[in-house]
């Protein structure tokens, strides 16, 4: 290998990783908008016609995309993705996240079924399984270690490429999860339900003083019925909050085995490579694997070895001769933008890379024009390939 | 719902800026901001995330939950900047409402603080929102001063949203609460703010690029919000990439390789470089790229202009939004009418 410099750094061997049978997960994280779903699609293509038994987990995929995996409907489970080449011995599935769907199989597997049922029904439960804000991140969370249990039982899969849910923050897919957690098993939750225990009284002297004043406080903010059904809620959810619990946190034991590999995308601009920086000091300081940094939509250079000056110079002869209107004079000009555009995105990713010396990069090329078939997802897995 | 023209938006009072995660939300909604405190207005630029980009934007110390001048403009307008935080605006919102003093305290001590703006659906969002409705609406000479004839301490107050895909439900605060909060006080502030928010003078500003998946998802975005009874106010297309070719130049690269080969040759020598082989072919692929994402850009702009809403066009900028770029956008508004 040649000598590692810090402007150029190791790259990222994505058909390594796609090959390593001992990765089992591959995690696509990010800012909104850097293409973390068509990277997905791209690597689990690329994997299942290189020989892998791929099932892709998309959250909210755009909808031509969506429809190139041949997800029409949300329906929870993987399908196969046709046209895609099997010929080395892999396959392809994919699937789009119900996130309610999912937490209501999470309550059915936990709770007896009149349990289960009352769950469901209660107001404050459909509120919290379809828009809380943390219930995407966690679903994904769980769906991605049911996957992997299915995985395991039945030897459908030997890869799970999962995409993560457009968060306010990346940072929220790995703590979305955990809040719910420790709200679950934290005070208020016991408080709400010391009324409904036999023997609440005795209860709640165990706290400090301040509960009463507390509980007197939101049946006034909140207004009796809300807190009524939260409370109900809480008291049904109380059989299953050990399962809960260990869930999560199995989950997200998963995320540190070697098994897995996270890679961070982001765009060439200053605030999705901060985005990414973040998350990569964060998996490091959870010891979770990152496998490296994929940086989308790069600008490419025609030609190259023509510098943005010299292109410049060029255009300034022409201009003078009279000939400004001429194809060269246009593509010159159009020479000078790509370049500095190119050189300024070169400037955030070297910048980037001298503050993380370890961490392996790949770029990809920006296409001319946008990805949205089976095609031009393997073009993208080509470009990650390098 | 009818959609404004571009001289209407100057008329806003709250104007709520959306878009695909990456477009450029953000950096729009500064602008927009900047723009309408040049005229003369008292404005306040708030974000709802804590993503700190305005604090990124303006090159700032982070924003807290206290409201920050920016910007004075010699106009006499100003710029406010303020990060709001759901769990600032809850015990502000208690403490305003209810006096709560030591029982807001308790909550706190409780975890119901932390329930209530991290778990419990919408009333997250009801909180965020419910701070915008409060320096939307706060009298001139500040919280329940004597509002004189109406005046208000803000002129407009420019709302950096979320994106898209969250923002018809973070705006559509009613529902968001309706199924947890069928009556009762949470109900009630959210009724207030709803009202707020279908108000003509509130807009919806939603921000694209014109390819495909952001003009998708906005045109999707669009008939969402209108769906909830909100305005529209302007589409703002983002990076348009100026044609750098004529349409002569655009048919010459249609021509044969050796003839352009050829042509390129005698040019470039002309320009005094020295024309190699990658090079010629290199200019004419950056050439017929640049042909193919005009003609992508073209046909989303036909969309666009077929959606209704007036168009706003903005320019992608060479060296980028990170040098000083918001001020050139500042005054693409100005030019077209915006303020």
């Amino acid at each position: 290998m040649a000598t590692r410099t810090p402007t150029t750094p190791t790259s990222l061997d994505v058909d390594g990783l796609l090959a390593d049978p001992g990765v089992g997960i591959i995690v696509c994280c990010g800012s909104g908008g850097v293409g973390k779903t068509t990277t997905a699609a791209a690597l689990g293509i690329r994997a299942a016609e290189s020989g892998r038994k791929v099932v892709v987990l998309t959250i909210d995929p755009a909808r031509r995309l969506a429809q190139s995996l041949g997800l029409t409907e949300l329906d929870n489970t993987p399908r196969p993705v046709a046209g895609v080449d099997l010929g080395n011995g892999g396959s392809l599935d994919a699937m789009m996240l119900d996130m309610k769907r999912t937490f209501d199989e999470v309550v059915e597997a936990h709770a007896t079924p009149d349990k289960a049922a009352q769950i469901l029904e209660n107001p404050f439960y459909q509120a919290v399984s379809s828009s809380f804000a943390g219930t995407q991140e966690y679903m994904a969370m769980e769906k991605l270690g049911q996957l992997r249990t299915q995985a395991e039982r039945d030897g459908t899969w030997d890869l799970i490429v999962v995409d993560t849910p457009p968060s306010r923050s990346a940072l929220d897919f790995l703590d979305a999860p955990k809040r719910l957690g420790s709200f679950l098993d934290g005070r208020f939750v016991r408080l709400l339900m010391a009324p409904a225990k036999a023997g609440g009284r005795a209860y709640l002297k165990v706290f400090s003083v301040g509960v009463d004043l507390a509980q007197r406080t939101l049946s006034r903010v909140l207004g009796g019925q809300m807190l009524q059904d939260v409370q109900t809620f809480v008291a049904a959810l109380d059989t299953m909050f050990g399962g809960f619990r260990e869930r999560a946190d199995v989950t997200y034991a998963l995320l540190k085995e070697d098994t897995t590999a996270f890679v961070v995308i982001a765009s060439p601009d200053r605030d999705a490579l901060r985005e990414a920086a973040f998350f990569v000091d964060r998996l490091g300081q959870e010891r979770m694997p990152l496998a490296g940094v994929v940086v989308n939509r790069l600008q490419s250079l025609g030609a190259s070895a023509l510098s943005a000056s010299r292109a410049e110079d060029g255009l300034g002869q022409l201009t003078e001769a009279g000939d400004e209107d001429s194809l060269t004079a246009g593509l010159l000009s159009l020479h000078v933008d790509l370049a500095s555009t190119a050189a300024r995105q070169h400037g955030f990713v070297s910048r980037f890379a001298a503050s993380h010396p370890h961490v392996r990069l790949s770029t990809v090329a920006a296409s001319a024009t946008d990805v949205h078939d089976l095609d031009g997802l393997r073009e993208v897995g080509r470009l990650l390939a390098g | 719902m009818p959609s404004s023209t571009l001289a209407e938006l100057s008329a806003a009072r709250l104007h709520v800026v959306t878009g695909k995660g990456g477009v450029g939300k953000t950096t729009v909604a500064a602008a927009l901001a900047l723009a309408l405190a040049s005229t003369g207005k008292r404005v306040l630029l708030a974000e709802v995330e804590g993503r700190q980009g305005l604090s990124q934007t303006f090159d700032v110390p982070p924003l807290g939950t206290d409201e920050v001048r920016l910007v004075s403009h010699p106009s006499g307008g100003e710029l406010w900047g303020l990060s709001v935080d759901a769990k600032a605006a809850l015990l502000e919102y208690l403490q305003l409402f209810y006096k709560l003093g030591r029982a807001g305290t308790a909550l706190e001590k409780v975890g119901a603080i932390d329930f209530a703006t991290t778990i419990a659906p919408g009333v997250r969002d009801v909180l965020l929102i419910g701070k915008i409705y409060e320096a939307a609406g706060r009298p001139r000479g500040g919280r329940g001063g004597g509002s004189k004839g109406g005046a208000l301490h803000y002129d407009a107050v420019v709302l950096d949203a979320p994106p898209t895909g969250r923002a018809v439900r973070f705006l559509n605060v009613n529902a968001g609460v309706a199924d947890v909060a069928r009556m009762g006080p949470i109900k009630s502030q959210a009724d207030s703010i709803t009202r707020m928010l279908h108000d003509p003078r509130t807009l919806v500003h939603m921000v694209t690029l014109l390819e495909e998946m952001p003009v998708q998802e906005s045109l999707d975005g669009l008939r969402d919000l209108e769906a909830v009874g909100l305005h529209i106010g302007a589409l703002v297309v983002n990076q348009i990439r100026e044609p750098r070719l004529t349409a002569a130049n655009l048919a010459a690269l249609d021509g044969a390789d050796d003839d352009l080969d050829e042509l390129l040759r005698t040019e470039l020598t002309a320009a005094g470089l020295r024309p190699t082989g990658p090079m010629v072919k290199g200019l004419v692929q950056e050439g017929r790229d640049h042909a193919l994402r005009l003609e992508l850009q073209d046909e989303m702009a036909k969309e666009i202009a077929a959606a209704g809403p007036p168009v706003i066009e903005l320019p992608a900028l060479a060296d980028g939004i990170e040098e000083g770029g918001v001020a050139v956008l500042t005054d693409e508004l100005l030019a077209q009418g915006v303020a």
